[in-house]
């Protein structure tokens, strides 16, 4: 790991104009995907900026939604009475990705910032356009049995965003609140906050220069309070997702009135999916129904050979959930 | 002498052995006292030194920038091929090679500009601290020209041969004529079984502290199995007498195998120490430790079975196709069990390699055992439901009376009370003979049972005993305790043999300044340092008979020594053991602290031929020996496998194993079950994914490489059977930590058969397999 | 790496902590942006003066026992740990975050300390498995793990005993699948696994305070 400088922020300010003065510098929070990046000599910021002293924590109510700051650790989000009544599929994708003391240092900033868990954008080793622009993608010809099948691209077939809470925020039409260099604030819908890689994969998101993730917000529904998430791995704990589930409905008298699907594993972003969705909205809450959303969500799937299994694992997820939460 | 004294005899009560005494080190592991190798911090003057490695699998270095690295601060020196000091000898030589007793790769890096695999070492960078060494191997600029790669065995490129000899089997065995009597067989089965890649993944990765104590003098503290093994191939590595070596290994965090050998970070560490004049520590970091010690080899086993339709075996041919290294001819030996397990009359057995650009493959866990009961249990599980039979009954009705392969009597076989009393624990009688046919919820239930053998290696220890006048004792073998409890179980036998409480034992290990015995692998340390620990103490009792019947003032003086007997530390007589007197009271009187014995003790056909042990050479294969000696043992699993979301979870698990005398029941059930884990993980979870072009591994971390989790494993049941055999060891223990393994994915397998209708014959079973088979017509 | 100081004397930079951040950020993003590197070392920067760019002081109290340390920023908890105080039961197993043998209690919460900057903890309280026992006396947890053969190699034991206590304090050993599920980050090779869950739940139910 090169050395470098760390500076304690004491306010959004002070942080955002050391990355104005060094825009190779990189905020830090828990940690937990920086660090093993900087270990692997993925990256290399000359200076940390710890945000751990900013105002960004709390968990409040307010009227647009559930405010979480982007500070608070996954933990404590997870396990948080509001967040566990009003989004169970929130509070479950938390407490399903990681482990104890991850989820203990991760933030929720962080975690939506993680970054793809592709070997081969893991390993400097290799060719990976996400990490070289232009230096190729050798997982297509190679290793991809877990990496994504919708919303991909001839350059990178990655899963960008490998985890969880994001798949769930996806669902439930988080928004998340950014603050820029000149101090001004805007929200950004979490669905429009990922970008496909398309021809740039280096590119992730609609973050500026040193914009920091203050908070999200999601907003309080029916279909939200009957959710879940599911989560399916290669063992029982531990692992990243092969597919899973965000789903909420919204059900009365065996009509479904809302609902709300994503799906995590599958997609080069948390793949918000408003195909499926409005196979349900209005439809009868059965299983031919689910069996309907589920074959829409995965229509513009483009598997690769190791990949492939995955559409049919992602419906039966998809599937699954909804019997669920039904 | 000529009659070995064995424990059952002089101990027909055995006192604290086979009691599931806690771990005697237990302490120092639970409060993070005991020292494993990279911890020996207070070493004056430690530095740092860390491999730099090839991104690439093939080609050649053209040139290593080191002038950024060479400036970066704390920097002490890099070494590259071209200043790395010359060894005496390297296996590169094939005559050199000879001279290592442990270097299972014909190949040490760093040499010359030759790159043959991904995480080849061609730097090792030293600094004064670990963060600055890290970070000056980033600053290394490696330029190397890379040439065509094969990746696998599957390469298109790759060329399968047959060797003349893979791990001194030879590359094909014929017992009878298999192809006839297959192809007249009226039953006849043919399955292919594929593994993936699979890592040892110890905790504690490799590492070594390497500290010249003076220009011949050579400390090395080594995360290895085999202190002895690794002082003496260092030694003709670096030049040196043996006794110039001393290697330490007081506690190591898990071998598997992968730490049996030495490997060329151990060589480099102590190589570049001696350039530095400080002492070097080198860690390997997880990403390298799949690239550093060895791994299983990918492979394919195809099994051809002829049987009567009764269900009787007739005949057996088994091809195993792998990946080996560039220079060796390695392959663990999957017929090994094959050709032994059941009664077969015709036995056909071939090896085909591949040369691919990845290091030589190692033992793990079971090595051949563990696959090759993979495909043959499998097979055996289809056999059974092809004619209609329980897998049990299939199995008792091939059950074999003799070992097929020499034609031996087994030196004890308990296989039948193990399948008995595993059945009896499952609740095998309740199984539905059909598949498919149990759900719980919206998973598919299913049992499944394999079984389980090893062979007892012929190998011989070293021990040594003191024992004070005071009634303590200080008991000391060379050997390694992987975790398998080889302190623990080493103080009840002392303190047996020594008629002691085990509390007056102090027992030591890893170091070559003690008595030197064969490295802990192959599920032999615990028969042979057993052994050694009580027949050094019967040389104890030899050493004061002798000093009491010259004493006048003993109540055994002028006794024949052959008529005075030990009985719990009491010198009695035979013929009146009224008579005698305390071991302390004929020390005292003679003006004896201490007295000192020690022994060789002997494992397998070499104990069995007592007249020829004493000159034998155990790492020959001695077929002096009259019976076939192998622990047995039966898996009985339950899974529920989710048919559309490809989940497979264990949720029941009994082993009961056949192992001779156990010394202690709690650390015993311990090791069984984590080599249950182990197997649980081979079937289900672990692969390591090599780039088909690239030959480079995509998920070096543990990320990416799923070991087991607590999540994954159910409580499970193990039960000993009680197991005599006067032919294996003084002691009568067999190893019993590799067994624990083999048949386990089997089980698993049979099991996910019995809940599907499915067979996965492709490990390991991980959901994408299981959705493609589910997708099948049962 | 870092240094000690005697806790007793007052720590020169302590009170100007944050003063001496800003002034050594300013210094190092000189000389340290990746490319710079090489040409900060041509320009043969003194490595004393490196030193004294790149250390920062730390305060934190280990098992009970106050440190002034001076730390490099990249150093994590657990190089600091085990390569500079010495405090070797902390094992490094993967030094991703991947094993949990790295384990500590950080102001009472349980996380992997390979996936943390020495630096950031200043102030805090870290307890490690040196510091869970009183004297001579077992932690329960310890004392169980040894009754329960909770290990074999012992390589993964201080992470699990630590993460199995936080797993007890947390109300996170409630039922067998509760204590597999929040016990999951920690990976034992040996498959201690039922014994671990055994040796929490006796704890658990034992009564002795955690």
């Amino acid at each position: 790991m090169n050395d470098f400088s760390y500076t304690q922020a004491a306010s959004a300010k002070e942080a955002t104009g050391i990355i104005k003065e060094k825009p190779q510098a990189a905020y830090i929070a828990g940690g937990t995907t920086l660090l093993d990046m900087m270990k692997a000599n993925l990256l290399e910021p000359p200076q940390l900026v710890d945000l751990n002293q900013l105002p960004f924590k709390g968990i409040e109510q307010t009227s647009d939604g559930l405010r979480i700051g982007a500070i608070e650790r996954m933990s404590t989000v997870g396990e948080h009475p509001l967040v566990v009544q009003q989004f169970p599929a929130v509070s479950q994708a938390l407490l399903l990705a990681a482990s104890p003391q991850l989820r203990n240092m991760a933030s929720i900033g962080g975690n939506i910032l993680q970054r793809t868990r592709c070997g081969y954008f893991r390993d400097a080793a290799f060719p990976c356009n996400k990490r070289v622009p232009g230096s190729g993608c050798p997982a297509i010809a190679g290793d991809h049995h877990n990496l994504a099948i919708l919303g991909v691209s001839d350059s990178c077939i990655a899963t960008a965003y490998p985890g969880d809470l994001s798949v769930a925020l996806a669902a439930f039409d988080a928004v998340l609140t950014l603050e820029n260099q000149k101090g001004k604030q805007r929200r950004v819908p979490i669905t429009e906050f990922y970008l496909l890689p398309g021809k740039t994969p280096q590119r992730e998101n609609v973050l500026e220069s040193g914009e920091l993730i203050v908070a999200v917000t999601i907003p309080g529904a029916a279909h939200a309070r009957r959710s879940t998430y599911l989560k399916v791995r290669e063992r029982s704990s531990y692992a990243y997702a092969l597919a899973s589930a965000a789903v909420g409905l919204d059900v009365q008298n065996g009509t479904i009135r809302t609902a709300r699907v994503a799906l995590g594993g599958v997609g080069a972003q948390p793949w918000r999916s408003r195909e499926a969705e409005k196979v349900l909205t209005g439809a009868p809450a059965t299983e031919a129904t689910f069996l309907a959303a589920a074959a829409a969500a995965l229509q513009g799937a483009q598997p690769l050979e190791h990949n492939r299994f995955k559409v049919e694992l992602a419906q039966n997820t998809l599937v699954r959930a909804l019997q669920q939460v039904a | 002498m000529d009659i070995e004294p064995t424990f059952s005899k002089t101990n027909p009560t055995a006192g604290v052995v086979g009691q599931p005494m806690s771990r005697v080190d237990g302490w120092a592991k639970v409060t993070g006292r005991a020292t494993y190798s990279a911890e020996y911090s207070g070493l004056p003057g430690l530095v740092h030194a860390v491999l730099k490695t090839s991104d690439v699998a093939h080609g050649r270095v053209q040139s290593i920038d080191v002038s950024a690295a060479q400036r970066a601060p704390g920097v002490l020196a890099i070494f590259t091929h071209q200043n790395l000091p010359k060894l005496a000898k390297t296996p590169n030589s094939p005559d050199d090679r000879k001279a290592f007793v442990s270097s299972p790769m014909g190949f040490f890096p760093m040499e010359s500009d030759q790159i043959f695999y991904a995480g080849q070492p061609v730097a090792v960078v030293v600094a004064d601290t670990l963060e600055r060494a890290q970070y000056a191997a980033s600053l290394l600029k490696v330029s190397i020209v890379p040439e065509a790669t094969i990746s696998s065995y599957l390469d298109p490129k790759a060329q399968l041969y047959t060797p003349k000899t893979v791990k001194g089997m030879p590359g094909v065995t014929k017992r009878g004529d298999a192809q006839e009597a297959f192809a007249g067989a009226p039953v006849q089965l043919t399955a292919t079984y594929t593994h993936a890649t699979i890592h040892h993944n110890p905790m504690e990765p490799g590492a070594t502290t390497a500290h010249w104590e003076g220009p011949n003098r050579l400390t090395v503290y080594d995360s290895t199995q085999g202190v002895s093994e690794t002082q003496k191939t260092l030694a003709a590595m670096l030049g040196l007498a043996t006794e110039q070596v001393r290697v330490v290994c007081k506690f190591i965090g898990g071998g598997f195998g992968c730490k049996a050998w030495v490997w060329p970070h151990t060589t480099l560490a102590a190589l570049v120490a001696k350039a530095v004049g400080r002492p070097v520590k080198l860690v390997l970091t997880r990403p390298q430790q799949f690239t550093s010690m060895g791994h299983r080899e990918e492979q394919a086993q195809t099994l051809r079975l002829g049987a009567t339709r009764e269900g009787k075996l007739l005949a057996l041919i088994h091809d195993k196709s792998s990946t080996t290294s560039p220079w060796d001819d390695y392959a663990e030996t999957n017929t090994r069990i094959t050709n032994m397990l059941y009664a077969l009359p015709a036995f056909e057995g071939t090896y085909h390699l591949a040369h691919a650009n990845v290091m030589t493959s190692t033992a793990t866990r079971a090595p051949g055992d563990m696959p090759g009961a993979f495909a043959l249990e499998s097979s055996m599980d289809d056999l059974a439901y092809q004619l209609g039979l329980d897998p049990i009954q299939i199995r008792l009705l091939n059950y074999a009376d003799k070992d097929p392969s020499n034609g031996h009597p087994w030196s004890s076989k308990s296989l039948k009370q193990c399948y008995q009393r595993g059945a009896e624990l499952f609740g095998w009688n309740q199984r539905n003979p059909k598949n498919g046919q149990t759900r719980a919820g919206k998973t598919l239930v299913g049992w499944g049972m394999a079984t389980a053998s090893y062979p007892v290696h012929n190998s011989q220890g070293n021990a040594r005993v003191r024992l004070y006048a005071d009634g303590h004792a200080v008991v000391q073998a060379g050997a390694t305790d992987l975790g398998t409890g080889t302190y623990t179980v080493m103080t009840q036998v002392a303190a047996d043999s020594l008629g002691l409480p085990p509390e007056n034992i102090r027992f030591e290990l890893g170091d070559t300044d003690l008595p030197s015995t064969q490295w802990s692998g192959g599920s032999t340390a615990a028969g042979r340092v057993s052994s050694s620990v009580y027949l050094a103490a019967q040389d104890v009792w030899q050493r004061l008979i002798k000093v009491a019947v010259q004493d006048n003032k003993s109540p055994l003086y002028r006794a024949k020594i052959e008529d005075v007997m030990v009985v719990k530390g009491q010198l009695l007589f035979r013929t009146d053991p009224d008579t005698g007197e305390a071991f302390g009271e004929v020390m005292k009187r003679a003006g004896m602290s201490d007295i000192e014995g020690s022994a060789l003790g002997r494992y397998g056909s070499s104990y069995e031929a007592p007249r020829a042990a004493a000159n034998a050479d155990p790492n020959k294969k001695d077929h002096a020996s009259e019976h076939s000696m192998h622990a047995f043992g039966a898996h009985f699993c339950e899974v529920h496998v989710d048919p559309e979301l490809g989940t497979v979870r264990v949720t029941k698990w009994v082993s009961v194993i056949a192992g001779g005398r156990i010394l202690n029941p709690k650390t015993a059930r311990s090791q069984v079950m984590g080599g249950s884990i182990f197997g649980i993980g081979a079937a289900l979870m672990e692969t390591t994914e090599r780039d088909p072009h690239l030959a480079r591994y995509t998920n070096a971390d543990l990320a990416g490489y799923h070991i087991p989790v607590n999540a994954d494993i159910p409580d499970m049941t193990v039960e000993f059977i009680d197991e005599h055999d006067p032919y294996v060891n003084a002691m009568g223990v067999k190893g019993i930590g590799e067994i624990s393994i083999v048949g386990t994915s089997a089980a698993v397998a049979n099991a996910v058969f019995h809940a599907t209708g499915r067979r996965l014959r492709s490990l390991p079973m991980t959901p994408d397999k299981v959705l493609a088979a589910m997708r099948e017509p049962v | 790496m870092a240094t000690n100081h005697d806790p007793d004397l007052p720590a020169p930079h302590d009170e100007h902590r944050r003063n001496f951040l800003k002034q050594s950020s300013l210094l190092t993003a000189l000389a340290l942006v990746p490319s710079a590197v090489v040409e900060a070392a041509e320009s043969k920067l003194d490595e004393r003066v490196a030193e004294a760019i790149e250390k920062i002081p730390l305060s934190l109290k280990i098992n009970g026992k106050k440190h002034k340390l001076k730390v490099e920023p990249r150093t994590t908890l657990l190089d600091l740990l085990r390569e500079d105080l010495h405090l070797t039961g902390t094992k490094k197993g993967c030094d991703y975050g991947q094993c949990g043998a790295c384990t500590v209690h950080v102001d009472g919460l349980r996380v992997n300390s390979c996936l943390s900057f020495a630096v950031m903890h200043d102030g805090q309280e870290i307890t490690t498995i040196e510091g869970l026992a009183s004297g001579d006396d077992l932690h329960p947890m310890q004392e169980a793990f040894v009754k329960h053969d909770g290990f074999q190699c012992g390589y993964c034991t201080p992470g699990q005993i630590m993460s199995a206590v936080a797993c007890v304090r947390e109300g996170h050993a409630g039922s067998e699948a509760e204590i597999r599920e929040y016990m999951s980050g920690n990976i034992c090779r040996c498959g201690a696994y039922a014994n671990i869950v055994a040796a929490i739940q006796d704890v658990k139910s034992g009564g002795k305070k955690v």
